[in-house]
This record gives structure tokens, C-alpha cells and sequence, in this order.
């Protein structure tokens, strides 16, 4: 099997190898389009910031490539947000493959943003999810949150509801890190490889 | 619900945990990596690696160490100690840290947490406060202090805690050096002060003596995260036990 990490301006993607390495499966770490379109799997890590990040992706044309992509994508963090359909985030339109869009927490009393941390999600469906134990906490670090949409697959809480994970035919998306969300993030990305 | 972090901190000197004994079953409890599995598997939510050494081999001995932690555990990690510049924190994200922590450099040059944040997101920049309560020209106050909390600034905690979250400091690691080692608890009411005007996470460290102080740290206290190193590594207190008895006292923790 073939699994290519997208490489692209994001922040820090080793966290994401090594868990590859973790559960001893191989991954290429490229931008070159013809090894992203002949993958099995591909991953969308992300760090950053959205206008940044998605203006890079304009201008190496990942931004096209990745909506057209027919294999499993699993976007993650930031990765996430840029598969949505416009991002508060310095108002970034980004991809639209999810029809939602990503805004920032409101300031509320009792809760810092960053929502940083390990939460609990629920209301869980579909493959990436399979045989985790119910309401499974994750490792959160983010500012801004998809709302609750059509292609939410699991949800979690923090001033409002938002989608924790996303889901529309062969696109996967995580708002949180499952590299660093202990042995339940090691089990959606070793779902998200058997798919 | 967003839980309270459970995070043990692990002092490292030439790439050997200093603190780390006291634990008949790891095969090396010097041995930093081990260790920190031990802390992730137990359900530490964090870990904090501090570099305690200062020379040059010994710098090179610790990425090679963040690298080894990157990775063999599977849940965030800090790195901090004797970081002052954009390629001292490149390096060790790129080694696998999550996040780093900057203490005396922000002091000395405030700009750096601005740099680092534009550099590589406000997410990954901790910065580490040391804080002593002294006696001033303007009376008793809560005052920061650098190189490990032996020299006195002449900045004010409070006020120092609100500069660095406007600069884009991600979270702040905030240590009582008059708490710290007394094992009577942390410093409840400066942690509720600095948590109460920081709208960014605050890692209360300096003081843990016992079960009912991280209870106290994460209410009174109103901490995002308590840090401890010398009670678990003696294992005095067990991480399963701790996140037990907090979730009994209806706070929110994760529990594996």
C-alpha cells in the first residue's frame, strides 16, 4: 500500500510520520502530484495558519489536485479546516469540499482559547471510528471549529458543539491530533490505513 | 468537557533523567524515553523534558533525546531549558516536540515570543514563568526571576503573564519558586490571578505535595494544567490514583 503525506507549508509533520513509524507503516512525504495521485492513501496533515497555508496551496495548485483526489484522503487539524468552505481565519475561502465553515470560538467567559487540550468526542460513526470506546478523549490545540454539519461524524464540545470529525464520501477529517491522542488516535489512523 | 492535565515534568542532564529513581519496574529509570512511556501509558496528559545541562554536547544529546521521546510515546510533549533563538526552536520541533518553552530568553528579549508565535503558531510557544514574592521598593510583590528562578527581574508577574499572551505566547507554565520543593501545595492564590487575566492556558507548577493540592490548584487555583516532578517519579503519588480521586471530586479528567 501506497500512503503519501501532502507536503506543503504546514507547520511541524514529524509528529505524524512517527506515528506512521509507530504502527510500522510506510508513507511517502511529497507534493509531486503524480505520486499523490497514485497512492492508496493520502494525508492531509496541518499546522498553521489558513490564508497562509491556503495561499500556498493556490500557488502550487494543491488546492485543485486535493478536491479531485478519488482515493481516501484524511485531513487533520488545520488540514481540516482547509478541506472546508471558508475559514474566519484572516477570511480564508478555502477548499469547499466540506460544505461548512470555520469560525472562531466566542470569547466566553470560563473558557480559553486556544481550546487546548484532550476532550472527549461522541456521537461517533462510520469507519474511523470503529472499536474506539465511547466518548474517547482526543488532543485538541485549535482556535477556530467547524460548526455542526451534514458530514459531521463526531462531535465534541467547548463553548458550542463543533464537528470533531468530518466525513463525505472518500474525504476523512479530524479536528484534533490523533498522532498525539495516545492509543485512540493510533486507532483512527490505523483505521483510516484499512480503509 | 475539556479535562484538567495531569503533566510530570522530567529534568534531563546529558540526556538522563536526573530525578528518575525509585521505579523497580523499568529495566533503567535514568533512562528519559522509558520513563516518559511509563507517565503516557500510566495516562500522563502531557510531559514536560527539561534540559538541565548547559553545554554544547550535552544540547546535542537532548534533540537526540526529543527525538528518541517524539518517537516512541504517542501524547504531546514540551521541551524546555536554555532556549533562546528561532533555530534553537526549530531544531527541536523538527526533532518532534509539540511545543517549546522559553523562559529567560523572553525575558531578556520580550521580541522572541513574538518571533517564534509568527514563526511556528502561538500554539507550540510556551512560556515559562518563574516568580518569587519579594520584598520591593514598593512593598511584598510577585516578582519574575530568571536563570531557574535564582535572579530577580524587575518585572512584575502579573503584568509580565499579560505581556507574553499579548505577544502570542500559547499557554504559560507558571512556577512558584517559594512553592516550589515544600511539597505544601501550589501557589493557589497568584495561579488563580495569572489563570483569571490570561485568556491562554495555565500549567500551574511549584509546590505538589499531595493529591488534594492538585484539587485545590485546579478549583481555587483555576489551573488549565498542574505540573509535578519529584512526587511521581518517588512515586509518592500515582497518576491512576490521582486522576481517580479528581474525577471523584467531579472534576474532569481523562481516565484510560
Amino acid at each position: 500500500m501506497k500512503t503519501v503525506i501532502i507536503k506543503y507549508n504546514a507547520g511541524n509533520v514529524q509528529s505524524v510520520m512517527y506515528a506512521l513509524d509507530r504502527i510500522g507503516a510506510s508513507y511517502i512525504y511529497t507534493d509531486d502530484e503524480s505520486e499523490i495521485r497514485s497512492a492508496d492513501k493520502v494525508i492531509f496533515p496541518g499546522v498553521g495558519e489558513a490564508s497562509t497555508t491556503m495561499a500556498y496551496l493556490r500557488k502550487t495548485g494543491l488546492d485543485k489536485i486535493i478536491p479531485s483526489l478519488k482515493q481516501p484522503v484524511f485531513g487533520t487539524c488545520v488540514g481540516m479546516q482547509l478541506m472546508c468552505r471558508f475559514s474566519e481565519e484572516n477570511d480564508t475561502t478555502c477548499m469547499g469540499i466540506f460544505d461548512v465553515d470555520v469560525k472562531r470560538f466566542p470569547a466566553t467567559p470560563g473558557f480559553k482559547v486556544p481550546h487546548m487540550g484532550w476532550n472527549n468526542i461522541s456521537d461517533y460513526k462510520g469507519a474511523l471510528t470503529e472499536g474506539l470506546a465511547d466518548q474517547t478523549y482526543m488532543y485538541f490545540v485549535h482556535s477556530y471549529a467547524a460548526g455542526i454539519c451534514d458530514y459531521t461524524v463526531a462531535s465534541c464540545d467547548y463553548v458550542l458543539p463543533f464537528s470533531a470529525m468530518l466525513h463525505k464520501d472518500n474525504f476523512y477529517a479530524a479536528q484534533f491530533h490523533c498522532e498525539i491522542s495516545g492509543n485512540a488516535g493510533q486507532r483512527i489512523i490505523e483505521n483510516f490505513l484499512k480503509i | 468537557m475539556l479535562t484538567k492535565r495531569i503533566i510530570p515534568c522530567l529534568d534531563v542532564k546529558e540526556g538522563r533523567t536526573v530525578k528518575g529513581v525509585n521505579f523497580v519496574n523499568l529495566r533503567d529509570a535514568g533512562d528519559a524515553v522509558e520513563l516518559g512511556a511509563m507517565y503516557a501509558a500510566q495516562g500522563a496528559d502531557e510531559l514536560v523534558y527539561l534540559d538541565i545541562t548547559a553545554t554544547v554536547e550535552g544540547r546535542s544529546t537532548f534533540i537526540d533525546l526529543v527525538r528518541r521521546v517524539a518517537q516512541t510515546i504517542n501524547i504531546p510533549f514540551t521541551v524546555g531549558g536554555g532556549i533562546s533563538s528561532i533555530a534553537d526552536v526549530s531544531a527541536l520541533l523538527h526533532a518532534g516536540a509539540d511545543k517549546v518553552s522559553i523562559n529567560s530568553a523572553a525575558v531578556r528579549n520580550p521580541d522572541l515570543i513574538n518571533e517564534l508565535s509568527l514563526e511556528f503558531g502561538s500554539q507550540c510557544i510556551v512560556v515559562a514563568i518563574d516568580t518569587r514574592y519579594v520584598e520591593t521598593s514598593n512593598g511584598m510583590q510577585h516578582i519574575v526571576h530568571t536563570h531557574g528562578g535564582r535572579k530577580p527581574t524587575e518585572i512584575q508577574t502579573l503584568a509580565w503573564a499579560k505581556e507574553v499572551e499579548e505577544r502570542g505566547a500559547g499557554e504559560i507554565l507558571l512556577t512558584s519558586m517559594d512553592a516550589d520543593g515544600t511539597k505544601n501545595g501550589f501557589a493557589l492564590e497568584l495561579t488563580a490571578q495569572i489563570s483569571g487575566a490570561a485568556n491562554i492556558p495555565v500549567i500551574a507548577s511549584g509546590g505538589a505535595g499531595t493529591m488534594e493540592h492538585f484539587y485545590d490548584v485546579f478549583t481555587t487555583g483555576k489551573a488549565d494544567a498542574g505540573l509535578a516532578a519529584s512526587i511521581f517519579h518517588f512515586r509518592e503519588i500515582d497518576i491512576p490514583d490521582l486522576k481517580q480521586y479528581l474525577a471523584g471530586k467531579n472534576l474532569p479528567v481523562r481516565i484510560l
